[in-house]
């Protein structure tokens, strides 16, 4: 994963709570082995729609995506943050977050801003009246502004996620730091693995 | 000091280390595997030369995107071909056991692993996917991953995990006659809403829960994350212990009894504690349908389809959007809601004990006309019990089609697809919009509420097809 400090850009009003990832990424998309060009299929559903606010060619290039309440329920699939990521996303700001969502965004890099649901409404607002609007949210100092507005909020982060989205780090890599300990563990486990016949059936 | 939940307990059990940098490392018993969150976990561990620490703690199975055709026809569709073909070459190269399309013990990922015995009480397991909280049922921490956490319990089989906050949900007393696990379960996450369980792990409690079978507490624990708990529980009683025996991955004879009292110890001390409580009354519970586009939104299959003058002002919108895109009129008697496909399957019900509730319906009517009915056994397992008990007769019979296990069309990625504007009953557990399909409008309901909704064409009680 590549260091992630501070990130600048358009920021999109998606105008809609409770976009689960089935509607991020719909299934049909999910067949594939790779791990991108998942970008085209993004609210792939929506985007026939030449209304739909992806399609607006002011918010061409967007970085931040602004959610609302309950962004990413539902399906456990990483495809919704490669879909997002692949678009060109790099944060996503909402009120609330599916919690599998969330920890596959920390694990890929994708920041998710979680504000209180007023500042959400207003940041939305911001962006609509003013598509050209820089949104920059800053990981060292916890803070999403729009400064061309003078808007800033601050928002908190797991410490751990900070701390990997900071330094880049590789979750495996410092995992397997502890063989040790994970061995030691495995010889004092009482929990045996799958019985052998169905292993070899 | 007060006593320990039953996830206190299996947590605490399964820690690693405490690293300063990372979350607690939990060990993972059980990883489970399927074609479509695996690809890219296993090509992160080519890239890194990095081997599966535990095949034998690893199982894959073929599920997601198989047709549900006969086994003899070939997979016609070239990118789902190729990820099942993929997943064999992986499975092959690590050394993971895989049950392919065909195998005897291929099926829906969480029908197979419990009804193999391969899930047992204390376990910690985890899934490419969000509904491997059915497993809970079972009395083990069960929990959907994503494709980078996938891989990295390929490489370590540990996963870092910060600790979850802890739900009662207990339901007292008894559940009306007619009413299901199904039904209690909408219920539950109609009450909670799909944030109400972010950050928990729920443990269901209760003599209504206590009364389930198995297979019932699967129903239930399989939809914790419909009301966005990543996990579900249930304490190990005798109804656990009962299930188990005679499974091909559990021992036998007295090594059984040795392993069952371990497993009985995996319940919630008397003076545990949670940090939230649920109480709900299983007297007051009807059979229940969703009528919107997430899970929570429900009414009782008696009821009336709600208007947005109904709910809170911070809901309106996105029930202004759920009415357009099911295509629904406010007030509108659910019973008055004709549907085009009925669908009986999915890891939430399509074992053994739902297709009996269902074939109970079906025995001796018709699918009403215009109607498409499937049915789709969670496994072969389930299947050839099906069979052995003639249920495929009942179904085949009265119109349904009885076709081969996976989980089809309550996610749509295998030819079984609703297309746009068809309305289906469906006893899966997801009704997003095109989740079986682009432009299908699904409502979620049990199994015997399926069956007889196949039949009268209408939602419908089994009491009104005349069971």
């Amino acid at each position: 994963m590549r260091p992630v400090t501070v990130i600048e850009g358009r920021g999109v009003p998606l105008g809609r709570s409770d976009v689960d990832t089935d509607q991020i990424i719909p299934s049909e998309w999910l067949k594939r082995v790779e791990r991108t060009g998942f970008g085209r299929g993004l609210f792939s559903e929506w985007r026939d729609d030449p209304a739909f606010v992806l399609n607006r060619p002011e918010y061409q290039g967007a970085s931040v995506l602004v959610g609302a309440a309950r962004f990413g329920t539902g399906s456990s699939r990483e495809h919704a943050v490669w879909a997002l990521m692949d678009y060109g996303f790099e944060a996503v700001v909402a009120s609330s977050f599916g919690d599998i969502f969330r920890n596959n965004a920390a694990k890929q890099g994708l920041v998710t801003v979680q504000l209180d649901a007023t500042s959400v409404a207003e940041l939305a607002t911001l962006v609509t009246d003013d598509p050209g609007a820089h949104v920059v949210v800053d990981v060292t100092a916890l803070a999403i502004e729009v400064p061309a507005h003078g808007w800033r909020r601050s928002f908190e982060l797991d410490p751990v996620v900070r701390e990997r989205l900071l330094n880049g780090w590789d979750d495996i890599g410092l995992t397997l730091r502890h063989d040790g300990e994970i061995a030691d563990y495995e010889r004092r486990s009482a929990t045996p693995p799958i019985a052998a016949a169905l292993r070899e059936g | 000091m007060s006593g320990r939940t039953l996830y206190e307990k299996i947590w605490e059990e399964h820690l690693v280390a405490a690293p300063a940098d990372q979350p607690p490392l939990l060990y993972i018993d059980l990883h489970l595997v399927h074609e479509v969150t695996s690809p890219q976990a296993f090509d992160g561990l080519r890239l890194a030369g990095r081997p599966v620490r535990r095949p034998d703690r690893t199982l894959a199975t073929a599920d997601h995107n198989v047709p549900t055709d006969p086994i003899s026809t070939p997979v016609a569709d070239p990118i789902s071909r190729r990820q099942l073909e993929v997943l064999d070459e992986n499975c092959r190269e690590f050394g993971v056991t895989l049950f392919p399309r065909g195998h005897e013990n291929q099926g829906i990922v969480h029908v197979i692993s419990p009804e193999l015995g391969v899930t047992q009480p204390g376990m910690t397991i985890v899934c490419g996917d969000s509904h491997t909280s059915t497993h809970g049922a079972m009395g083990a921490l069960a929990f959907g991953i994503g494709t980078s956490e996938v891989e990295h319990v390929l490489a370590t089989q540990t996963l870092p995990q910060s600790r979850a906050r802890t739900m009662a949900v207990t339901v007292e007393g008894a559940l009306p006659p007619g009413v299901t696990a199904k039904d209690l379960v909408l219920a539950i996450v109609g009450r909670l809403g799909t944030g109400g369980g972010a950050g928990y792990v729920i443990e269901y409690r209760g003599e209504a829960i206590r009364s389930l079978s198995m297979e019932g507490r699967m129903t239930v624990c399989n939809m914790s994350i419909e009301a966005g708990a990543r996990a579900g529980l249930v304490a190990v009683d005798e109804t656990t212990i009962e299930y188990l025996r005679g499974r091909p991955g559990v021992p036998s004879g007295e090594e059984f009894e040795r392993a069952a009292d371990r497993w009985r110890q995996y319940a919630s001390d008397p003076d545990a504690t949670f940090d939230a409580d649920v109480v709900i009354d299983a007297s007051t519970l009807v059979p229940m349908v969703t009528w919107g586009t997430n899970p929570a939104q429900v009414v009782a299959l008696d009821g009336r389809i709600p208007s947005p003058d109904d709910v809170p002002a911070e809901q309106r919108e996105a029930v202004v959007r759920a009415l357009a895109y099911m295509d629904l009129t406010p007030a509108t008697p659910v019973r008055d809601i004709p549907v085009d496909v009925v669908f009986i399957g999915s890891c939430t019900n399509s074992r053994i004990e739902d297709l009996r509730a269902a074939a109970a319906v079906a025995r001796g009517q018709r699918v009403a006309p215009g109607v498409r009915a499937l049915v789709v056994p969670g496994s072969h397992r389930v299947k050839r019990a099906a069979e052995a008990e003639g249920l495929d007769r009942v179904f085949v019979d009265a119109g349904f089609e009885w076709r081969e296990p996976g989980c089809s069309m309550c996610l749509g990625m295998n030819p079984d697809q609703l297309t746009p504007g068809q309305r289906s009953a469906s006893t899966s557990n997801r009704n997003f919009e095109g989740r079986q399909g682009r432009g299908g409008r699904t409502h979620l309901v049990s199994p015997a509420v399926a069956a007889a909704t196949a039949i009268r064409g209408r939602f419908a009680s089994p009491t009104e097809v005349g069971q």
